[in-house]
Formats: structure tokens, sequence, C-alpha cells
């Protein structure tokens, strides 16, 4: 069997847009392969999930009405029991928080090789995975050497699947054992709120680690206020405390559209970018040339922050402090 | 109590840089404690400080080197420390998910803590998969991306991260993996007198052999097989001359695009 066996996921009601990616991710490897593509959907409302992911390249689709959110012990159990009924040679999962949830634990119980991350998927033989290292400072591929795999996907790297597909939608019974299930979801909260919407500013101003130290903060906003644009933040600064967590820009964070986008001292890691990608111009200020926020910004300024905001504050009236 | 810190030594890259072969060169890696390893460190001392009789253990898979990391987190406030390594683990290619989870679970047999916390990824390779992968190897119940914890006699109440600013509540039965997001808490800074204090507090160096593993732990069907620089799809415009030019073609580009006044 050369078949792929991919995850959908959901939360709250709504199917999330990595489900489409796996689609594309899972076909592009069926194909390497020569075998079909299930894909898998558990919890929630299964059925109106299944007609959503039925779309173009998808073989089969098997719901498993277990529980309405995630809950990794069910997933688990629920796959180990569907990979054995569909015996596929690769597993995919997003490499979401969740993903990341039971991913590691279904590769172990399965006693399968577990490769993360990855950005790209081929098949010459072995099969190849392309994933990064270093905070996205190079690329590696990673060969596979056995029958069997579980891959997690990274999510915005494959497109998401359009167009009406033929599936075949079938319901799948798991046999959940209560006693193995010991982790209990109580609820959800939404965090930040407070008295800004970053996801609402035509323009933001972003600051990153290059700021160094808590108190520098002001220069940045002095930035903000002299181009009467809002302050937002990469994660590390929300997580030194230096602004609250509704300033912050990310994966984890808002995902932003403003107009221009104004990174300062931020390098751009991946998570970041998901956050921020969509803004119309984006422009980097960064001491790094290399930094990964130059491959997604239209304009840049290679050097030091401390020599240029203070400039730039001066060129629209304001005030450097 | 018992509370056991996973913790891994990461190589970070200098900004220019050079391969060599399926690494970076040597020459432009600093190694230091992976950052999300740090707040996993200071969630359990803290948990230490405000209970009674709490052991915080870490340890570390590594060569003699990342003794300088275990003993960071000595002067951190941890108990004592165990480093495994042996001339097998020296002469593996490099480790792959499963056999850092069978190496690490092994201490967490041995050791038999209540609660065992790992960084959620380390900032080198980025795999974020041993802590669940050790859970599911002691048949520990676990909880992934967590930036919030408050413990009772047998449950982890947690929150866990998720994407777009939701956060999940989790209730998990003990004992428990728990990865540790940043952000969880803010890691203390070695002071000079735990530093001191650090130099005597136990390090025990374990090998395979004394975990009850043999060497085909570290055998391995996942190979790199090549790392390469990925090609720049950028085709920014790079604003040049000194800082003052450069903010003034930069403020003539948001007065074009109408986005500023003045």
């Amino acid at each position: 069997m050369t078949d792929v066996l991919a995850l959908a996921e959901h939360r709250r009601g709504s199917l999330r847009d990595v489900s489409f990616e796996m689609i594309s991710a899972g076909r592009e490897l069926a194909d390497a392969q020569g075998g079909d593509l299930h894909l898998a959907v558990i919890g929630g409302d299964v059925d109106s999930f299944a007609d959503d992911l039925n779309r173009e390249g998808v073989d089969a689709i098997h719901t498993v009405a277990e529980g309405e959110e995630f809950n990794h012990d069910v997933y688990v159990q629920a796959i180990e029991q569907l990979y054995a009924e569909v015996a596929p040679t690769a597993l995919l999962i997003p490499n979401s928080v969740n993903g990341l949830d039971y991913a590691p634990a279904v590769a172990e119980r399965l006693d399968v090789p577990l490769v993360t991350d990855a950005v790209g998927l081929d098949r010459n033989g072995a099969l190849e995975v392309t994933r990064e290292m270093y905070g996205s400072k190079v690329a590696t591929t990673v060969e596979v050497d056995a029958d069997e795999v579980v891959v997690t996907v990274r999510p915005a790297e494959w497109p998401q699947a359009e167009g009406e597909g033929s599936a075949e939608i079938q319901s799948f019974d798991a046999d959940i054992d209560e006693s193995q299930v010991r982790s209990t979801v109580t609820g959800f909260e939404e965090v930040g709120g407070g008295d800004v919407d970053i996801s609402d500013a035509d323009v933001l101003v972003s600051v990153g680690r290059g700021i160094e130290e808590e108190e520098n903060i002001e220069l940045v906003e002095a930035l903000a206020d002299a181009l009467g644009a809002t302050l937002s933040s990469s994660r590390p600064i929300v997580d030194s405390g230096w602004l609250p967590k509704n300033r912050q820009v990310g994966q984890s964070g808002k995902v932003v559209t403003p107009k221009v986008y104004i990174a300062v001292g931020i390098s751009g890691a991946v998570q970041h970018v998901a956050g921020m990608k969509g803004s119309e111009t984006i422009v980097a200020i960064n001491t790094d040339p290399n930094a990964p926020i130059m491959d997604i910004a239209d304009y840049a300024i290679v050097d030091d922050l401390f020599d240029v905001v203070p400039e730039l504050i001066e060129e629209f009236g304001g005030e450097a402090p | 109590m018992k509370i056991l810190v996973a913790v891994k030594e990461v190589a970070e890259a200098e900004d220019e840089f050079e391969i060599d072969g399926l690494d970076i060169d040597e020459r432009y890696l600093e190694y230091d404690l992976n950052e999300w390893d740090d707040y996993a460190i200071e969630e359990a001392v803290q948990i230490a400080e405000a209970g009674d009789d709490v052991e915080v253990v870490s340890v570390t898979v590594g060569e003699e080197r990342t003794e300088e990391t275990i003993r960071m987190a000595l002067a951190k406030g941890v108990d004592r420390a165990i480093r495994v390594w042996d001339d097998t683990l020296a002469g593996a290619d490099s480790l792959d998910v499963s056999a850092k989870a069978d190496i690490l679970a092994a201490v967490v047999e041995a050791e038999d803590p209540d609660l065992v916390l790992t960084g959620v990824q380390a900032n080198d390779d980025g795999y974020g998969a041993t802590g669940v992968s050790v859970a599911e190897v002691v048949g520990y119940e676990w909880a992934a991306v967590v930036n919030e914890l408050e413990l009772d006699d047998d449950t982890a109440h947690v929150r866990r991260e998720l994407e777009g600013g939701v956060e999940e509540l989790t209730d998990v039965d003990l004992p428990a993996v728990l990865t540790i997001q940043t952000g969880i808490n803010e890691p203390r800074y070695a002071s000079l007198r735990g530093i001191r204090q650090a130099q005597s507090k136990p390090l025990d160096v374990q090998g395979l052999e004394d975990l009850g593993l043999d060497a085909s732990v570290v055998e391995s069907p996942v190979e790199r097989t090549a790392m390469f620089e990925p090609e720049s799809e950028s085709d920014v415009v790079t604003f040049e001359g000194d800082a003052g030019e450069e903010a003034g073609q930069l403020a003539e580009l948001l007065r074009d695009k109408g986005v500023v006044e003045g």
C-alpha cells in the first residue's frame, strides 16, 4: 500500500485553514508515491466538516464522531485504530499547537518515525522531508529510511485545496477507552482585548527583540505617535512584559493586514510572519541584511534602528525621547 | 513532590555563517541554554519555592561541554542534575525524536517524578516533539504549549496557547509531562551566590547502561542528508545612505503612499 492519511483540524465549530492545506500536501505526496489520499476529521460536526473537506484530490474522508472539541487522548486512540484500517505509508498531521499535542504520541504508539514541521515533501524511493533549522537561517533535508512515517506539516506552506471533490465519505466507529482519557478541556478564552485593536490599524509600527531594553520602547512609541500609527510588537516583547498581549502580532497573537507595516528590530521568525505577511506594504528596519524579514519586506533600511528611528521621528515633526 | 526538568543546550548561528557539509561550520555557532527550557526551569523553581518538600531535578543529554548549561539550571535553583552521555551517544550522528524520548523516558522511570517540564521546542532543530513523546513512552498524561500552570494534589490546571490569541483551559491528571511556552513567567538571572552554590550541587553523569538501555536506542531511520541556505525570494528595495538619508527616503515613501501627512 502507498496511501496517505492526513488529518483535518477544527476549533470551536469551524475547520481551520490548515485543513485545506493538508489536502494539497497530502495529494502531492500521494501522487509522488502512487497512492490514494485519505482524510480524517475527528470530533465536532463531522458530517458538515466532511462536506467542506470534500475538495478536489481527496479520495476518501473518514469521519470520527467523538466529542465536540479536540482532546488528544481521544485523538490518539482514534487515529491508532483508523491507521490500522487504512494502512497508509504516511500519516500527515498539521504542525499546529494541537498537532504537536498528539502527533508525537501517535508516532510513539505506532512505533513509526516522526519528522515535524515539514516545508517540503518529496519521494525518491525514500521519503525526503525539507525542514528548517537555526531559526529558519538554513534548510535541511532529512531522509526517512522506513516503510511508514508520521510527518507534521507547517501551516501556510501549501496552498489550500479548492474545487469540488468526489471523495467517498465513511463514518468510522472508534472504540474509545474512557479510562485512558485523562485530560479534559474546560473552556476557551480570548486573550488581549483592552483598549487597542491592532488588527484595525492602517499603519503599524512594530517593535522586536532588536530594541534590547524596556526603556527603549519609548523610542518606537514616539515614532508611532509621530506617524499617527499604532504600536505593535513581536512575541519576545510581550513575553518580557514590555507591552501587553493585545499588541502581539503573530501566530499566537493577532493577524494584521495594515496598509503599511514597519518592522523595527524584528528578525521575522516564521511565527511572526504568519501574523503580518498580508500587510500591503512591509518596511523592515534591521541591521542584518539576511534576516528572514527581508524575504517578505518590500522596503528595507539595513542600519542600526537607534540611528534611524530618531531621524524618522524628526522627519515627521516628532520629538525623540 | 518531585519535578524533573529536561533541558537542552542549543547552538545559535551568527548572522553571517558558512555551511560545512551537513551543518553550519562550528566557528559560527554559539551555545546556550534553550530559551524555552529556561522558562521550564523557572516554572519548576517557582513551584519549589511556593511549596514544602519539592525537589527539582534537571536532566540533559549532552557532551561534557553541556555541563555549563546544566550548572546554569543549578545556579537558578534546581537541586541536582543528571547529564546523560557515553561513547555510544558520542558516536551517534544525531538523535531522532524517538531516541531522545527513550533516553529521557529511562530517566523519568528511574526518578519517578510527579511532574516533568520541558520547553515547547529547541530553537536549533525545532522538532517540538520530545515532551509529548516522553509522556507516551512512560505512560504519563501530557499537555503541549502551556503558558499558565496551577497544581493541586492530583491535577495540573493548564492553559494551552493556541493560534490566533485563543487559550484553551485544560485539566490534566498527574503525573504529567508539560511543554512550557515562553512568557509563562519571567526567568531569573543566576545570582553570583547561585552560581557559587551550583558548584557544590550534585551532577551525576549516566551512560546508556546505567539507564538500562543498549546501543540500539540510537539507531535511527531518520538521517539528515543536506543543509543549504534557502534561496531568497526577496525583491526588497533597500534605502541607501546614512541614517538621515535612509530616514528621508522612507519618509518620502510613506508620504507618497498617503499614510502620513506632513
